[in-house]
Order: structure tokens, then C-alpha cells, then sequence
């Protein structure tokens, strides 16, 4: 089984709360999570939908191994209509609200409509109900969340909430679940909070038993465990250094995206870099990394925890900010500094507390900071539109103001919260957004990275890196290495990464285990867990499947083959340094192999064959 | 000839005296290749994950001919990922 076969489906227009059958054959053709949720999503809303309307719809998703045993299983994933890009949003978060609906005894929550005033989501095992959450409207995440804690009086219930930016309609807020933990990209949180829908606070004490074979399950997730321990990677690399031991690396290939882009190296990399979290500060003698954390029931840790100079300028007479909480991951330490040329730690680790506690993704706003910083330096933005706020690369102290004001949606931040492309578009230089499908890229320059290129023109939710992470190969040599400064063979490697991740991502585990795994170390524990076949063919059947199926959506909600781009910069203006200087990405070679190996037209769409190959 | 010779994460610690964050410029012979300065630090081979010469990637079986010129960067990695 290791599904509940519950869903609770909560209308938010007429306040109801019902429990359904999940649907079991859906199940044998999407698994779980990122795959059957898109199924139930595609099936029930209007492609064309606008996604900020009651018609569209919210899903929260388990797979079936969230809330087991196995290593890193506390995955749950939100999925709707993206109001960023207008695709597929699909967005993975750990921390372990996942692991609570699963043993509150539901699947999925899916949310349609919408509330004629502020409510939250009050799930206690089999008990649903929709409460009034007025007091908690103009609140952060952290205030929801103490608040909400000190309501039900139960220190063990887990809260999945938004803030005031998606409040204030920041098209990249974020779903923030157990205080840091982020379901971050695309714009969740803003549908969720054009719902009315303030938070969802779960607890759940009917365990999580329904295994098909126990013993195999044991067996198998104690094996993946003994690899995952004994991996150099994720058994030393990752709960040491986080993913922010990638800062230095990248920039030394010569890959690291800076200040917009325009450059490819960061002469402050090393000063935001892990090795640099670790460093004892001269204030008091700490460094800005505390602890390493764990999500629910992982065994890699890769998690930071820390906490900023209390004789930083950014929380001077702010003691609300002088304790430990979520830190700086690579992509947010990459956005909040080298996109903006800043490579002030502290200021990064402020700015990095701003988007958690008022749920807003990292990655798009610290690469909307940067083109803002472009467009005023070139005097397309002056500083009566800045709030007098002198936007310069490198501006430790204009980054820190931005981010408070893009939390509350004030003032220039309210430009700052609709991203970069509406930014740019309005200012007369659409070419100086980063963006793919209207999402900005994260931190891999595809003039270095040959394939990241195609992952970014090819990913269904808008550029990210989660959708393909060829960098892997490119780059760290797992699983081989390959030459990043090829196009050849990056087809297929973008293709299978794209399959592999929608098969993880549909599973309930986390596709950080992937640095030590393959479908070979997976297969066999959703195979004990569920009920039908699971074999490692079946997995990348999968996950192709859910890949054909996002596209299908985003080519019904109006997107074509013309979609699968790059900015101009990264096709046109060449790295200026480094290994790939004199480059631009070779997307034109690699595209048309692509769409090939994936069974498209010429066009990018599915071919009849296609289709009926993949069941859809 | 002199060369700079970087090392991150857990390598750090193989740096010698002197070194200024991951780094430290070295005086070497002629005709150096990696794995000679990875014996020199004792470093472990199974620690040498990624091997970067000015940026660029040097394969396990290149490490002992590829020679190095005067300013190169030497730049050294355990395994590791993120993202």
C-alpha cells in the first residue's frame, strides 16, 4: 500500500471538508506526490484558468513513503497553476508537516474555491474543520505559527502557512511549513493566500503501518540508509557543509551567474561561501553556522541553522533576529549575493530570515534585486521609483531594505515582489530579466554548464535547477562525469534527469538522496511499501509519464516550443571569464535532439504516439 | 615557478602554513603536475574528487601528465553536492 487512500478535499467557498477514495489507478500511473497530484490538478481545472481565481485549485501531495521509515521520506509537494509563470507549479518542501498529514491519516489535502474571509486549516486525524483566521491575517509565518501553536495548545501539531508577501500578492510567495522549510518556487503561496487560505495546522497520531511487506520495506530502507551513511557525499559532504559547499566550486568552473548575469565569476564567492559559514566571526567568537538539521526521518542532515552578528548593522536593536533559525542554502546564498554583487554573509543570512519569515522565495527575489540593481545602474530605475533607495551592486544595505519592504509589500517592493520579467517589461528592458517562462533562473550560468541551459529552456514550472540537475554530471561527476562545456549528449542526459527527479518527486523522498542513489537503491522501497509493480522501469516510466503530463498542461494553458528559451545574455553575449569565457549555450544544438528523444514534433508538443505510449 | 594551490571543505585542513583562506601560492619545479602537489600535501586519493586546473576538470588518469604552467590555479575538492 504506503498509500493512505484518503483524500480530504476542502471547498473553501462553502467551508466543507470531505473525505474521498483516492484514486487507486491513477496511483499505479503516477505514484504519488508531484505525479498524481499534477493528474488530479490537470483533471480538474481549467488549463487556461487564471491562476489567482477561485476556479483554480491548491494541492498539498504526500508520496507513499512520506511518513515511513525510509530515509528522507517527510517530502509533501504543493501543486497548482503557477501565478509567476502561468505553468505548472509544483513546489518540494521537507521539514515535517508531510510526515504529520500522512499520519493524521490523509494523502492529500486539494483546496478549491476560495474563502469570503481568512480562514485556516485545522486537521486532527480524522477531524477537518475550516476556523476563522482574521487574527492572523497581516501576520508573518513566525507570528502564524507561534500563534496558531499557542491556540491548539499542542507543541507537536506542524503549520504550513503563508505570509504578508503572498498576502500582499508577491507573485513568488512561498508556502512555509515548520518555520524555515519552504515549498519555495513559482508562487504557491500566492494562490494559497488569494484563497483566503492563511494556514494549514496538522496533527496526526494514527501512524503510518499500512506497508504491503514490512520486512522487505525494513530490509530495503535499511540498506539505502547504509549507503546514503556511507557515501562520501551524503554521509560527510552534505551534513557538514550544506549544499553552500557548492559557492566555491561553481565559481572556480567558471559558472557562477553575477551581478544579472553579466558576469560568470564572483570576486566575493569565497566570502559567502560554507567554508566561510563555518568561520569563527571577531564579534563573539561564533560562526554563523550553528547546527546542521534534518527534515523527518533523514539521515543526510544537510540542513543549516544560524544565526547573524548581533553587532551586524541589519539587526542592530533587533533582537527578534539574534537567535538561531533557518540559514543560508547555496541557491539563496547565490541569489541574495552574487546576483546582486553582495558579499556581506551576515547581510545575506538577514535578508535569507526575511523570506522565511515572511514566505517568499530567495531565488526570485534575490535575481529581481539584481536586475533592478542593472536597471539602475543604467538609469532605466532612478531612485524616485526606490523609495530613494540607491539600488548599487554590491549594496549590503539596499538589499536588507528591499527585502523588508518585498515581505510587506511596500513601496518599491511591491514592484519587487512581480519578479523579474514584469519588472524589466515595465521599465523598457525586458532583456535583462533571467527568467525562462517568466521564472527566474537559479545559480548555474549555462555558458559553463552547457545542459543546465536546456534544463532551464525545457522545465515545465519555469526556469530551476530541481527539474534536471545536470550540474551533477557536468560538473560534481555523479553519477560520471561529463564535459560541461559540450552540447553533445546533453539531450539525453536533461532527459534522463527530468525522468529520474519526477519519479523521486512523486515518491515522497528527497531527491538529495539521488547524489548516492539511482532507481536501483529507490525501486526497491517503494516496491515494498506499495502494491503493484515498482520495478526500476516502471519508476522511469513513471516519471516520464508526469513529465509528458506537465507539458501537456502548459501547452493547453498557451505555451508553445517558442517557450523553450534562454535570456538573449546567456545566447548571445559570451562568458567573459573562466574556462567558458568566449561562450555562449548551444541551446539550438540541443534542443531539436530534445524534443526528438522525448517523442515531440518539431514544434514541442506530444505526438499521437507519445501520448499512447505514455497512457495520457 | 609559482602556483596557487586551493583547497575547500574537508581539504582545508591539508593546507600548510601561510595559507590565506583555501589558498596558498606555491614555488614548484618545472614540469609539476597535480599529483604531484597532491603527494607533496598528502592528500587522500579518495578525497582528490575533483581536480580543476584554472576551472577546468583533470581526469584521474591525467593528473600525473598534465603539467602544470606558471600561474596556474590548482584548485582541489572532496566529493560534494548540493543545490
Amino acid at each position: 500500500m504506503g498509500w493512505t487512500k484518503k483524500i480530504l478535499r476542502v471547498n473553501l467557498t462553502d467551508g466543507s471538508c470531505k473525505s474521498e477514495p483516492l484514486n487507486m489507478e491513477w496511483a499505479a500511473q503516477y505514484l504519488g506526490q508531484r505525479g498524481l497530484a499534477t493528474k488530479y490538478l490537470v483533471e480538474e481545472i481549467d488549463p487556461k484558468v487564471d491562476p489567482l481565481s477561485p476556479d483554480n485549485k491548491l494541492i498539498m501531495a504526500t508520496g507513499p513513503l512520506t511518513g515511513t521509515m525510509a530515509s528522507t521520506g517527510g517530502r509533501y509537494s504543493v501543486i497548482t497553476k503557477g501565478p509567476l509563470t502561468g505553468a505548472v507549479a509544483c513546489s518540494n518542501s521537507g521539514g515535517f508537516i508531510g510526515a504529520e498529514m500522512k499520519n493524521a491519516g490523509w494523502d492529500m489535502f486539494i483546496f478549491e474555491g476560495k474563502a469570503a474571509k481568512p480562514v485556516y486549516l485545522h486537521v486532527e486525524n480524522d477531524k477537518a474543520e475550516l476556523l476563522p483566521a482574521d487574527d492572523l491575517w497581516g501576520k508573518s509565518v513566525w507570528a502564524t505559527d507561534e500563534l496558531l501553536h499557542q491556540k491548539h495548545q499542542d507543541p507537536q501539531m506542524r503549520v504550513s502557512c503563508v505570509g504578508r508577501a503572498a498576502e500582499a500578492g508577491c507573485l513568488y510567495a512561498a508556502v512555509i511549513n515548520d518555520l524555515h522549510r519552504a515549498a519555495g518556487r513559482s508562487g504557491v503561496g500566492t494562490v494559497m493566500a488569494a484563497k483566503n487560505l492563511k494556514a494549514v495546522a496538522v496533527r496526526g497520531t494514527l501512524g503510518v503501518g499500512n506497508i504491503k511487506d514490512p520486512a522487505a520495506f525494513m530490509k530495503a530502507t535499511a540498506a539505502g540508509k547504509k549507503v546514503l551513511a556511507e557515501n562520501a557525499v551524503t554521509g560527510q559532504g552534505l551534513p557538514t557543509y550544506g549544499t553552500q559547499v557548492l559557492m566555491n566550486v561553481i565559481n572556480e568552473v567558471g559558472a557562477l551567474p553575477s551581478r544579472n548575469t553579466r558576469d560568470v565569476q564572483f570576486e566575493g564567492a569565497s566570502k559567502i561561501s560554507a567554508e566561510a559559514m563555518a568561520e569563527p566571526r571577531k564579534s563573539d567568537g561564533k560562526p554563523n553556522l550553528t547546527t546542521n538539521a534534518a527534515c523527518f526521518g533523514c539521515t543526510i542532515a544537510c540542513g543549516r541553522i544560524s544565526t547573524i552578528d548581533k553587532e551586524h548593522f541589519t539587526v542592530e536593536n533587533k533582537p527578534e533576529y539574534w537567535g538561531a533559525s533557518g540559514g543560508l542554502e547555496y541557491e539563496a546564498a547565490w541569489a541574495l549575493g552574487a546576483a546582486t554583487g553582495v558579499d556581506d554573509l551576515d547581510a545575506l543570512t538577514y535578508a535569507n530570515f526575511i523570506c522565511n519569515e515572511d514566505g517568499f522565495d530567495p531565488i526570485s527575489f534575490g535575481s529581481t534585486v539584481g536586475a533592478a540593481m542593472e536597471l539602475y545602474q543604467i538609469g532605466a530605475l532612478t531612485d524616485k521609483e526606490t523609495d530613494g533607495i540607491a539600488l548599487n551592486f554590491g549594496s549590503a544595505e539596499a538589499l536588507s531594505k528591499v527585502a523588508e519592504l518585498t515581505a510587506r509589500g511596500e513601496g518599491f517592493g511591491k514592484e519587487l515582489g512581480l519578479g523579474s520579467k514584469r519588472l524589466c517589461e515595465k521599465y523598457g528592458h525586458p532583456e535583462l530579466s533571467m527568467t525562462v517562462k517568466g521564472q527566474e533562473f537559479p545559480a548555474y550560468d549555462p555558458r559553463g554548464i552547457q545542459g543546465m541551459g536546456l534544463t532551464y529552456a525545457t522545465s515545465n514550472r519555469g526556469a530551476c535547477h530541481l527539474r534536471s540537475y545536470t550540474v551533477a554530471s557536468e560538473i560534481l561527476g555523479i553519477p560520471e562525469k561529463t564535459d560541461p562545456l559540450v552540447t553533445d549528449g546533453k539531450a539525453g542526459l536533461v532527459k534522463a534527469f527530468q525522468d529520474a527527479t519526477a519519479a523521486v518527486d512523486s515518491s515522497g523522498l528527497c531527491l538529495f538522496t539521488t547524489f548516492a542513489w539511482t532507481l536501483d537503491n529507490i525501486a526497491p522501497q517503494v516496491g515494498a511499501a506499495c502494491e503493484g509493480d515498482w520495478s526500476v522501469e516502471k519508476m522511469a516510466e513513471v516519471g516520464e509519464r508526469v513529465w509528458n503530463l506537465e507539458r501537456d498542461f502548459n501547452l493547453a494553458a498557451g505555451f508553445t516550443g517558442k517557450d523553450d528559451t534562454l535570456p538573449q545574455r546567456l545566447l548571445k553575449e559570451a562568458a567573459k571569464t573562466g574556462p567558458a569565457e568566449g561562450k555562449v549555450n548551444g541551446l539550438e544544438k540541443m534542443l531539436p535532439e530534445y524534443y526528438e528523444l522525448r517523442g515531440w514534433t518539431s514544434d514541442g508538443a506530444l505526438t499521437a504516439e507519445t501520448r499512447q505510449r505514455l497512457g495520457l | 615557478m609559482k602556483i596557487t594551490l586551493k583547497l575547500f571543505a574537508t581539504l582545508t585542513t591539508y593546507l600548510p602554513a601561510g595559507a590565506h583562506k583555501h589558498e596558498v601560492e606555491l614555488d614548484v619545479p618545472d614540469g609539476t603536475t597535480p599529483a604531484a602537489v597532491i603527494t607533496q600535501f598528502n592528500l587522500p586519493r579518495d578525497l582528490t574528487h575533483l581536480v580543476l586546473v584554472n576551472g577546468t576538470y583533470v581526469a584521474p588518469g591525467e593528473r600525473d601528465k598534465r603539467q602544470l604552467r606558471e600561474h596556474d590555479d590548482l584548485a582541489i575538492f572532496p566529493p560534494i553536492a548540493g543545490g
